[in-house]
């Protein structure tokens, strides 16, 4: 990783942010809303109306107040909800920390079956443990969250009354009952991590046994165990991190689903909330976040990845 | 032709792909013919009727016939997703030759602007785009196109630049060949496999994602029988009738399962050396 990657892979998240904020912006100047009705309501009068325009220079050209949001943003002003009159950054980004510990559970949550299950049915070829981690990964890859999550709720809420079906606790006021109420969310969300890397890992321990480096440490006299965790499974998991940072991407658009069915005030509620009520700034900073937090975690994951593995050279 | 097909059918998944899939295409056809009953009769006497010989996956809340929603709805769910996923694949495939075509700084600036469009998740941004829109099925379908095609845009580029990159397209080169040979003949039967193998999957995930905007009320309309419409319906009744959400829950499973299958099953048919 030279200095110059780092610069360039900097610059391609600015990048990145530039063109999202004029998609997020250019979308939410076409949505049919009139943000001073929003603001005032129906009934007010046009004299009041022609006034929030001026002041918030609704009547100036597209351009220029897409450079005043865009100046006040380089601030860390993300501009005021319309709905509730705060300020909107501070609200997504406490609603992000809720989605991010959401996704964290789920992927850790994943690590602890995936890789197992992937490695077993790779060992177990064509024996019932890889037909069974098969329907998985089919199940877990075709069926929409909010089917995943309905499904969870009916069987493990309403019928063995595991886990409660919705609502958030936080953890600061009640660990166990926050933890429990993450339940359903959790399992709904990881079930489709879980099927993306346990195939993974499966075909790529699959191909990492049939390398010869692996024949090299066979023929070396090594035991089986040796192979399989010493030099395989090492080299199975390197890709793993990059079929994560890619569903980063899947995680965010999955937990706007699972937060509104399960009724969590993250990130992904706040952004159906924002649309639907047509809060135009709340919707450009949560998209705007989203997309951040997914350009990041990617970086990240470029980053991990060659820090364990020594091949790979960024300049 | 004919001699995929075959491969296609000598792999489990293909095999089974196929014949979920002909299964869902013939009720997409006849469904509303077939139905036991209209779909949209309401027998109030009859609301949440257990699975029973009169209704075989229930009644709902107003007394429909479950399984006579379920077969028609097919075809206001499934052709959907097809045509999304088509309309986003021809979508992106254009930008994803064009730039592989201008390649150098045209190619990287358009990549670049397609990884950054990408950042936003793909629900997202049909959420965002069928808001603008307007509710409505055929607006979810623009939205899924939408969100499909920057994705699509960067396979049909790579696979297409590693098409030109191949030996045999520069042995055809110095052997003369004219630039309709080389595109028709050596090129494109090697672009279409991984972009028809990668579109198939898409069907999967538009299935999906056409059904979550449904669900979050932002696809087809009440009263349609929509499948992912049938599941938010059912949700307030999880209690007294889980048939009702089990039923359209399964379907819409087994609709994306066998669009998986199918592509993988051609992954396996078109590269018989891969063996994974």
């Amino acid at each position: 990783m030279s200095a110059s990657w780092l610069i360039r892979r900097i610059l391609l998240i600015a990048y990145t942010l530039l063109v999202v904020s004029l998609l997020v912006f250019g979308i939410t100047q076409v949505l049919p809303a009139d943000a001073a009705v929003m603001l005032l309501g129906e009934n007010a009068t046009p004299a009041a109306l022609a006034a929030v325009r001026a002041k918030l220079g609704l009547g100036d050209p597209a351009w220029l107040q897409y450079w005043h949001w865009l100046a006040a943003l380089l601030r860390g002003d993300f501009g005021m909800s319309m709905r509730t009159g705060q300020p909107v950054g501070p609200t997504m980004l406490v609603a992000l920390s809720r989605s991010l510990l959401l996704a964290a559970l789920a992927l850790a949550l994943m690590l602890v079956f995936a890789v197992p299950l992937g490695l077993a049915a790779a060992l177990r070829r064509g024996k019932p443990i890889d037909l069974a981690a098969g329907i998985v990964s089919y199940l877990g890859v075709s069926l929409p969250e909010f089917v995943t999550a309905t499904l969870l709720l009916l069987l493990l809420a309403d019928r063995l009354h595991w886990l409660p079906a919705t609502g958030y606790v936080p953890l600061t006021d009640n660990p166990v009952d926050g933890l429990r109420h993450l339940g359903l969310p959790v399992l709904t969300v990881s079930l489709v991590l879980i099927a993306h890397v346990s195939r993974m890992v499966r075909s790529e321990t699959i191909d990492v046994l049939h390398s010869d480096y692996i024949r090299a440490a066979r023929l070396k006299g090594l035991s089986p165990r040796r192979v399989l965790f010493g030099h395989a499974v090492r080299n199975a998991l390197l890709p793993v991190i990059t079929i994560v940072a890619l569903d980063v991407g899947y995680l965010l658009g999955g937990i706007i689903v699972v937060e509104e069915i399960f009724a969590i005030p993250g990130i992904g509620r706040q952004l159906i909330v924002a649309i639907e009520s047509r809060d135009l700034p709340a919707i450009q900073a949560g998209a705007l976040i989203m997309a951040a937090t997914y350009a990041i975690a990617n970086f990240l994951a470029d980053i991990a990845y060659a820090l364990l593995d020594k091949r790979i050279r960024y300049d | 032709m004919t001699d995929v097909v075959f491969r296609l059918l000598r792999t489990p998944q293909g095999a089974m792909g196929l014949v979920i899939l002909v299964l869902i295409a013939a009720i997409c056809a006849i469904g509303p013919d077939i139905a036991p009953v209209d779909p949209e009769k309401i027998d109030f006497l009859g609301r949440f009727r257990v699975p029973g010989a009169a209704h075989p996956f229930g009644a709902d809340q107003l007394g429909r016939d479950v399984l006579s929603r379920l077969l028609a709805g097919a075809r206001t769910t499934v052709p959907m997703a097809v045509a999304a996923t088509l309309l986003g694949t021809l979508s992106g495939a254009v930008i994803g030759t064009v730039s592989a075509y201008l390649g150098g700084r045209w190619d990287e600036a358009i990549m670049r602007t397609i990884d950054a469009v990408m950042a936003i998740p793909g629900l997202l941004m049909a959420l965002l785009v069928v808001n603008t829109l307007g509710k409505g099925s055929l607006n979810a379908t623009l939205a899924i196109a939408v969100a499909f095609a920057p994705g699509m845009a960067r396979v049909t580029r790579s696979v297409s630049l590693a098409a030109r990159r191949q030996d045999y397209v520069s042995a055809a080169i110095a052997r003369g060949e004219g630039g309709a040979w080389i595109v028709f003949r050596e090129m494109l039967p090697n672009v279409v496999a991984p972009v028809v193998i990668e579109t198939t999957i898409r069907v999967a995930f538009a299935v999906a994602l056409f059904a979550t905007l449904s669900f979050l009320g932002l696809g087809a309309q009440p009263p349609a029988s929509d499948w992912g419409l049938m599941v938010a319906e059912a949700r307030p009744f999880l209690h007294q009738a889980p048939w009702m959400l089990v039923a359209p829950g399964a379907a819409i499973a087994l609709t994306a399962i066998g669009f998986n299958l199918l592509g993988d099953g051609l992954r396996d048919a078109l590269n018989p050396r891969d063996e994974r």
